[in-house]
């Protein structure tokens, strides 16, 4: 029985409000003078996170592993485009802007696919929560080999700039719309790719590999192939991710950019928006990362100007005289409090909707 | 370039080879006082309990506030008296257990408990809930603690008020150092490692979480209420992981609101090292974890130790996935 979320289509709804907030003339502009945050590029950087928590399902919606470091190959990934276009600088110069998009596109994307199967190969018959603890080992030693490499990766200083994936040089702040409907169109491309796999012989065989790995075995299914290619394809899509995210940002960042604190958020909006149900997952990117990159600026600004107003010079805060902090108190600010409620969301939805907001239609979400 | 990994080479000999080993070894003890937490947790419910690493911070956090109750702070520290010291220390090592072990058993109540019959990712994903909850708690926590009535800011790492002096009792010419806080970890952890293992292998209760850890229906159909046994496990863990951070604390002379992440995954990789499940194999793993830490920062360097030591965890859960003491279990269908 479908519930009332379940019935909401919510994927059409998302995606005709995402083509008309840049089409709209002028509401981007509207937009940052209301809340002084350049939205539009922001929404990009969402549409990244959807592909990453779309390829984090993958691993843990279909074939039921739990992942703990998806950030190690969205930050792979990042690197490599990063490689290419900065450290093999004259090479940029002889190839077409676009062309050498597309090639970072399939660089970073098959070489995460290829180190993710070259790390997992030999731990696939863990199981259960020591493959995660696997996964998180993986992250952080991928983390601080980006660090450490400093010939290589620029260590904690990041690759940069990276030139914009079209010839002529717009203006970044406020032409936003050619990065907005490049990560668009890849993102949709991804949804459809994964709905269409999710129908096919393989799509099935992980259902049956999620649900009972001894049985599936007992079928016939080749469980280590199964799970080697659900894994290859979440760090391919996360790598992907990776690519876009370097050429939006115009830099890699640095590396703790991907460390165990992405993976868990890409996590979070799993188990939030419901884990193995599309759908689900990307309303949990818009909860989680909306709250996170959108809203939490937004009322930071609006509460530091509160507080200003209110506090006396020497940044005390008073009520009623009573001192209840400073300007600069981390429970003074809306993103002091991010901690508490992403965890206490995992927390809730696990005690009371463990199969998450919007729950996958299909069998049960039993794990192993 | 090709990358020198032996770039950091130590200097001296023998001697300074030494001194890394007993370092290492004290720190490694204070990983196993968080190890055996995690390890008694997981032996007797199978969770990973994520958020012990920073319940382990939180009481960092308690023990500065219990310095600053006594009106000790980083910068009238050295001025201590030996009876203030003392008194301080005492104070800590008695009130922050006691949080620990109280938080610890109200988060398995009020948390973990509703949920034993959830699907075994259900308690997991919650233990990462309760960590992130706590790592904000002790993110106001450390804004709230001022120091010599100043604010600090909440997100950098702080110093700890260094009560005990780093006195050398060796003679200056034997070559190596043992200073007084060596003894003070060496006089705190090694009679606590004992008393639990006498408690679990010879009180009733110790046998209570045995049976459990082996079969808890079997274990409560011999009349052992196993939830009161739970609770005790959690509160015994939480205790060790209390004193582990008065420990730390003392020792490193800082803590930040992040601390806790690390030094738990540290303390996990003593635990799996170890043989999860398994007390005296949290203690060995501890004591490998922490020599490898301080040797590898001389060897390969400091840079490079988290690396390191994930990358030992990953190949002891290939190779031997029952750790060192483990005993190896064949999955029951």
């Amino acid at each position: 029985m479908k519930t009332i979320l379940q019935r909401v289509p919510w994927l059409w709804m998302m995606f005709v409000l995402a083509v008309a907030y840049p089409i709209l003339p002028g509401l981007d502009k509207e937009v940052f003078e209301i809340t002084g945050q350049p939205v539009g590029r922001v929404i990009a950087t969402i549409f990244i996170s959807a592909i990453l928590a779309l390829g984090l399902n993958v691993v843990v919606g279909n074939a039921g592993l739990l992942h703990l470091g998806i950030g190690a190959f969205f930050g792979f990934g990042a690197y490599l485009t990063g490689i290419i276009m900065v450290r093999e600088y004259p090479f940029q110069r002889e190839i077409a802007p676009v062309a050498a998009f597309f090639l970072c596109v399939a660089v970073s994307t098959i070489g995460s696919a290829l180190l993710a199967v070259i790390l997992s190969g030999p731990v696939l018959r863990l199981r259960g929560d020591y493959f995660a603890l696997v996964t998180l080992g993986f992250g952080e030693v991928v983390r601080f080999t980006l660090r450490n490499l400093e010939e290589v990766t620029a260590g904690t200083k990041g690759l940069k700039p990276i030139p914009s994936p079209w010839t002529m040089d717009v203006d970044f702040a406020w032409n936003y719309r050619g990065y907005y409907f490049l990560t668009l169109t890849f993102l949709t491309i991804v949804i459809l790719l994964l709905r269409n796999l999710e129908r096919s012989a393989i799509g099935r065989a992980w259902v049956a590999l999620r649900e009972d790995e001894l049985a599936a075995a007992s079928m016939g299914l080749n469980v280590a192939r199964l799970k080697l290619g659900a894994i290859a394809l979440g760090a391919g899509l996360a790598g992907l991710a990776g690519c876009l995210f370097a050429y939006v940002l115009r830099n890699t960042s640095d590396p703790d950019q991907y460390g165990f604190n992405i993976s868990i958020m890409t996590l979070c909006c799993l188990i939030l928006g419901g884990v193995g149900n599309r759908t689900g997952v990307i309303v949990g990117v818009v909860l989680v990362f909306g709250f996170d990159n959108l809203l939490s600026p937004i009322m930071d600004s609006y509460l530091q100007r509160q507080l200003f107003a209110v506090a006396d010079p020497a940044g005390d805060v008073r009520v009623f005289g009573g001192r209840i902090g400073n300007t600069g108190s981390p429970y003074l600010n809306f993103s002091g409090w991010r901690l508490a409620v992403f965890g206490l969301a995992l927390i809730f939805v696990m005690r009371f909707r463990p199969s998450g907001l919007i729950p996958a239609r299909r069998g049960s979400t039993k794990e192993s | 370039m090709p990358l020198d990994l032996f770039a950091a080479a130590p200097a001296g000999g023998l001697d300074n080879f030494l001194q890394y080993c007993v370092q290492g070894l004290l720190f490694g003890a204070l990983f196993a006082l968080i190890a055996l937490g995690y390890t008694m947790v997981y032996g007797i419910i199978e969770l990973i309990n994520f958020a012990h690493g920073d319940l382990f911070m939180l009481g960092t956090f308690m023990g500065l506030t219990v310095l600053s109750a006594l009106g000790i702070s980083v910068s009238t520290a050295a001025a201590a008296n030996t009876g203030l010291t003392v008194l301080a220390v005492f104070l800590m090592l008695l009130i922050v257990p006691t949080f620990c072990a109280g938080l610890n058993w109200s988060v398995d109540r009020v948390i973990y408990k509703p949920l034993r019959n959830a699907p075994r990712l259900a308690p997991l994903v919650s233990a990462i809930g309760v960590s992130f909850v706590f790592m904000n708690f002790g993110l106001f926590w450390n804004g709230a603690i001022y120091e010599d009535d100043r604010p600090v800011p909440a997100a950098s790492p702080r110093a700890f008020p260094d009560l005990v002096p780093l006195r050398n009792l060796l003679p200056e010419d034997a070559g190596m150092r043992f200073t007084t806080k060596d003894v003070m970890v060496v006089a705190i952890t090694l009679p606590i490692m004992i008393a639990l293992t006498l408690f679990v292998k010879r009180t009733s209760l110790g046998k209570a979480m045995r049976a459990t850890a082996q079969h808890p229906t079997a274990a409560r159909l011999m009349g052992i209420n196993v939830d009161r046994v739970i609770g005790a496990t959690f509160l015994i863990g939480g205790a060790l992981g209390g004193v582990g951070s008065v420990m730390y604390a003392l020792y490193i002379n800082t803590t930040s609101y992040q601390a806790g992440f690390q030094m738990g995954l540290y303390a996990f990789t003593a635990a799996v090292l170890g043989g999860i499940g398994n007390i005296p194999g949290a203690v060995l793993g501890g004591l490998v974890i922490g020599l490898v830490r301080s040797l590898g920062s001389v060897y390969v360097g400091e840079t490079w130790n988290s690396a390191l030591i994930f990358a030992i965890l990953i190949l002891i859960l290939v190779f031997r996935p029952s750790g060192l003491l483990g005993a190896r279990t064949r999955e029951k269908v």
